[in-house]
């Protein structure tokens, strides 16, 4: 397919990708581009420029502190996240990453092209909701952080603005996490997905993708399944309807694969 | 500073031999190796990131070269199912593709020769399971893979 002409830079530095983004009112940071490309195509979006982050090689680091604390740039790929040692420390971003289309598109697509493209039906944004992710956003001013539920705004919107880049996830330590997903053919696009994350201190963090505009995060009482159950009927979801499934069944997926995420979390203690 | 511009020149190495060519930043990889270059053994199967008829290994790393622009290319090193058997001779996995049956309308099988290629370099006597995941990105109509998974089993030895 012949794309819309368009304009394109690869900057060698942060500071002149946001200065490049700033300066131009159409111009879109291109990550890894396995969406980005493909609606374009589609002419579902017709940038006038193209900024190309994969030059930017201070945001591919994935670093571990010493309390744990897993920093992942934004340009890391699925592929990259998978096999990092560094990753490992919060094995569910790897195992996350491995059920990601295919080999080829996790090569290329990154962590913060997932996030910020806030397709509803993507595996992460409800995955960094469930495990307490941060969110470090740059531009021309400087750097904000925000949580990551407050990150996703609407289907397709972020909190990353108008000449903003996201610039790195913040993971803080922790194992016990689940994720499961019902998808169109293995490893496809999402139906329903819940992900969930146990606290040392018995905490459940649940959070409900393709369910809503944004993930929905909701916190059971505890880990037994009535309680998750009782949580998920009680976050009054009106899932949209396709012709995948009903608004009906993927409420009660999101049910069903709440219990599932938690029994793999908790499973982990 | 990095300008925004509709063009740029690049230098792309594709099965060990060089090109510069001045592209169009809105010109996909996959259109730039068959028309550009007139390497048509890369096809366009589904032009959606779906059916890996157009997988190519781009710096050691297995893409969807419709997924990619060709001024993203610029430095790399590329090679493309025209690159695999050398002096005419079929590389063990191409001719076990042959031996297996593993092809009948053939449109799918340089992406699937890709995808093998790049299995065999990681993992060189693959299990059946690795093998089924590594070639999820390559759709096939025909054969409903079986001969192509046993030729891949083949070509690793442990078939």
């Amino acid at each position: 397919m012949l794309l819309r002409a368009v304009d394109y830079a690869k900057p060698d530095s942060v500071a002149e990708a946001v200065e490049l983004l700033a300066a131009n009112d159409g111009a879109r940071a291109l990550a890894g581009g396995q969406t980005l490309i493909n609606v374009m195509k589609a002419r579902a979006a017709s940038p006038d420029g193209l900024v190309d982050l994969n030059g930017l090689d201070d945001l591919k680091g994935i670093d571990l502190a010493a309390d744990g604390t897993l920093t992942i740039g934004a340009m890391a790929t699925y592929a990259d996240i998978a096999s990092s040692a560094e990753a490992r420390a919060r094995p569910i971003l790897g195992e996350v990453c491995l059920q990601i289309a295919d080999v080829q598109v996790r090569n290329r697509g990154t962590i913060g092209g997932n996030l910020c493209s806030n397709d509803p039906t993507n595996h992460l944004p409800p995955l960094v909701c469930a495990i307490g992710a941060r969110m470090t956003i740059v531009s021309g001013g400087g750097e904000r952080t925000i949580p990551a539920d407050e990150f996703f705004v609407g289907v397709y919107l972020t909190a990353v603005g108008p000449g903003e880049l996201l610039k790195s996830i913040t993971v803080p330590a922790g194992t016990h996490d689940g994720f499961a997903a019902v998808t169109l053919g293995a490893d496809g696009t999402c139906i329903a997905n819940a992900a969930a994350s146990v606290g040392g201190d018995g905490s459940v963090r649940l959070a409900l993708g393709c369910v809503a505009a944004v993930p929905v995060v909701v916190a059971p009482a505890s880990d037994a399944e009535e309680d998750v159950r009782a949580a998920v009927r009680g976050a009054g979801l009106e899932p949209p309807a396709d012709v995948h499934a009903s608004s009906e069944y993927r409420a009660h997926l999101a049910e069903v694969l709440s219990v599932r995420a938690i029994r793999q979390a908790a499973g982990k203690r | 500073m990095a300008d925004l511009s509709p063009s740029r020149a690049i230098t792309v190495t594709v099965n060990g031999v060089e090109y510069e060519r001045e592209v169009e930043a809105r010109k996909l990889l996959i259109h730039f190796i068959r028309d550009d270059l007139d390497l048509t053994g890369s096809h366009i199967g589904c032009d959606t990131g779906n059916c890996g008829a157009c997988s190519v290994i781009v710096d050691g790393r297995l893409v969807k070269s419709c997924m990619q622009l060709a001024v993203q290319a610029d430095g790399a090193t590329i090679e493309t199912v025209e690159g695999l058997s050398e002096d005419g001779a079929l590389t063990e996995l191409q001719q076990a593709f042959s031996d297996h049956h593993a092809l009948q309308c053939g449109y799918c099988t340089p992406g699937m020769l890709m995808s093998a290629t790049a299995l065999l370099r990681e993992r060189p006597s693959p299990t059946e399971d690795e093998i089924r995941k590594a070639l999820q990105g390559n759709i096939c109509r025909c054969t409903g893979y079986w001969n192509i998974f046993e030729a891949v089993k083949a070509a690793g030895g442990s078939a």
